[in-house]
């Protein structure tokens, strides 16, 4: 505590940096203190938010599930292997955290919406995504891939190549290495960047609203009540949406911090 | 005891990275601990992980008691692999480590615990079964390694510099208790080091190696009395080695007989047949018979000078050969030269014995 204020610079430091803290910590403070806990319980109550409460929930929980079968093979292979032209795949990885996501809809619409020949395939099969649930997952899935990946390769590298040959030489074949060795001991690397995914997708308007403006996610639920009603109507749904993302954000934190004392 | 494993390696061609092994042929007796020695970035590592199956080589083959496993994946060859850094799996327990190879032999549980139990107490680990490898100590983690590779009973096992991140004393008894086990269980063993006394006190046969490239291939007698290259002798680079049996002596002192039925007295925990050395800085030279407290003196010839500067190495016959060091300024003021009988002298505690 003392070294905050040890001296001039480091006392104005901590003024500047309260300042950026008050910023983030007032908005939320003054919702919460808005919406008293009756008010929350009986939007709560209301049909079209719980719907579109549940929904968001499990879009991207299945988007997050999705991202699992997938990006954990990827991680592990950015994670342990060279190839040609390996920084190009690693960019695109990263390319969902830069475009505008209402652009990331847009080019998602052109590959998925009914007159591509990749959403006529799966319209076949009886899955549209356009103003359905399999557009809310994919709109989340794009936007918030990233952060399982990156989070599930740091965990990767942090397992010793070497733990992976003695289990091979021990008799265990390349699946069972990875599922004995190197998977357990990445997996909370694997799990926190599941739950910031998660969070991320909990949390996407751009992309969503493009593809899918029905069935309502929370955020575009919000968004609709804020323009058709105001600020008053809005807000209790987003204090809800605020606390449940505080939920996950702690889950995350105390992962986080059972990985440090682990380690 | 079982059938014992013998390693041929034709013509061994590995290219890793930095690292480039050229044209390696070993051929390793069953039941043999044999011992390639180099310094470190000589390529020791990958050969062992190659001979193990997990880099494949560029040309050559490699055949265990004439069967070619050159093509066969690690789990297939019936490895043991100990690294330096012991590399135990941080999320199990030692019982869990050591029991890895057995549970995926898909053994009963039971008879799976009876074989940790049983390996454990050979390695005197019984007590740490339920530990968590990070609470484990260097050596300790280096047993339980030992261990998890012994218990699926390896028709080979490497070991990868496996005292070197020891401390002196730990590694003294680890050195002990690899002769032991080697002893006890004759398993084929392919140890790779860069420290020579650890080579000499261990291996059947040593293989010197250096830039990926195997120079010479001996018994510890024949490397260090006969280094074929400029490499292996500086390599090497230990004067006064012997060998010999040793037997009890008077109070603490043991004496050390050697083949020229010449007796050291030094002292040492050990016992049976040894290695001694002796540093050249150790050995007092002087021209007449003196007393003192160094419990050995000799007298002997000199054979040779070599004058390196600053220090002088005189080579002395008593028999055997002692080569001893002195200041420069020593060897004008005893006006030492080749031909003199001379006296030498060393304490107890100055024989090293491995």
């Amino acid at each position: 505590m003392k070294a905050l204020f040890a001296d001039k610079m480091r006392t104005s430091f901590v003024v500047l940096g309260s300042l950026l803290l008050l910023f983030i910590a007032w908005p939320l403070l003054k919702m919460l203190s808005a919406s008293p806990p009756g008010l929350l319980w009986q939007t709560l109550l209301e049909d079209d938010v719980r719907a579109s409460i549940l929904l968001t929930l499990y879009g991207s929980l299945i988007a997050t599930v999705i991202a699992f079968v997938c990006g954990v093979p990827l991680a592990y292979l950015l994670a342990r292997t060279d190839f040609p032209a390996k920084w190009l795949i690693e960019g695109l990885v990263d390319v969902p955290i830069v475009v505008p996501h209402t652009a990331a809809g847009i080019a998602l619409l052109t590959v998925f919406g009914r007159r591509a020949p990749l959403g006529q395939a799966f319209d076949l099969l009886g899955i549209k995504f356009v103003s359905a649930a399999p557009g809310v997952v994919i709109a989340m899935l794009f936007v918030s891939l990233p952060f399982l990946v990156n989070a599930a390769r740091e965990g990767f590298e942090s397992v010793e190549p070497r733990l992976e040959r003695v289990a091979r030489t021990l008799g265990a074949s390349p699946w069972q290495a990875f599922w004995r060795v190197s998977f357990p001991l990445a997996w909370r690397g694997i799990l926190s960047g599941m739950i910031m995914m998660w969070a991320r997708g909990l949390s996407e308007f751009g992309a969503v609203v493009i593809l899918a403006y029905h069935p309502m996610v929370a955020p575009v639920l919000l968004y609709e009540r804020f323009e058709s009603f105001g600020l008053r109507y809005a807000r209790p749904v987003a204090t809800l949406m605020i606390l449940i993302c505080l939920l996950a954000f702690v889950l995350l934190r105390v992962t986080a911090r059972g990985k440090e004392s682990k380690a | 005891m079982k059938q014992q494993t013998s390693v041929q390696i034709q013509d061994l061609w590995i290219d890793l990275d930095e690292f480039h092994l050229r044209q390696i042929d070993l051929n390793i007796a069953g039941g043999e601990y044999f011992v390639i020695l180099g310094p470190t970035g000589s390529g020791k590592t990958v050969l062992l992980e190659t001979l193990a199956g997990l880099h494949r080589p560029r040309q050559g083959r490699i055949l265990f008691s004439g069967q070619n496993v050159t093509n066969l994946p690690p789990e297939k060859r019936g490895i043991g692999f100990v690294y330096q850094d012991y590399a135990l799996f941080p999320h199990l327990s030692v019982a869990e480590n050591i029991a890895f190879g057995l549970k995926l032999q898909k053994i009963a549980p039971e008879s799976i615990e009876e074989n940790v139990r049983g390996i454990a107490g050979l390695l005197g680990i019984e007590h740490l079964l339920g530990r968590r490898p990070k609470t484990l100590s260097g050596g300790e983690s280096q047993r339980v390694a030992l261990a998890r590779a012994l218990v699926v009973e390896p028709r080979l096992l490497l070991l990868d510099e496996p005292l070197s991140a020891l401390d002196p004393e730990m590694r003294e008894e680890l050195q002990r208790e690899l002769a032991r086990l080697h002893r006890q269980l004759g398993t084929t063993t392919l140890h790779v080091t860069h420290d020579f006394e650890e080579a000499v006190a261990l291996g059947d046969r040593i293989a010197i190696m250096n830039e990926g490239r195997i120079v010479q291939i001996g018994s510890p007698e024949e490397i260090f009395k006969k280094p074929e290259s400029e490499f292996a002798a500086r390599f090497v680079g230990v004067k006064n080695i012997f060998e010999g049996e040793i037997r009890s002596g008077e109070n603490d002192y043991k004496v050390l007989r050697l083949s020229d039925s010449l007796e050291i007295v030094l002292t040492t925990p050990l016992g049976g047949r040894v290695h001694a050395s002796i540093r050249p800085e150790d050995i007092i030279i002087a021209r007449e018979a003196f007393r003192s407290s160094a419990r050995n003196t000799f007298r002997g010839r000199i054979v040779d000078i070599v004058d390196k500067g600053v220090l002088a190495y005189i080579t002395v016959n008593v028999p055997p050969e002692l080569t001893c060091a002195i200041t420069r300024r020593s060897l004008k003021e005893m006006e030492l030269r080749e031909g003199l009988e001379i006296y030498v002298a060393f304490k107890a505690t100055a024989v090293h014995v491995f």
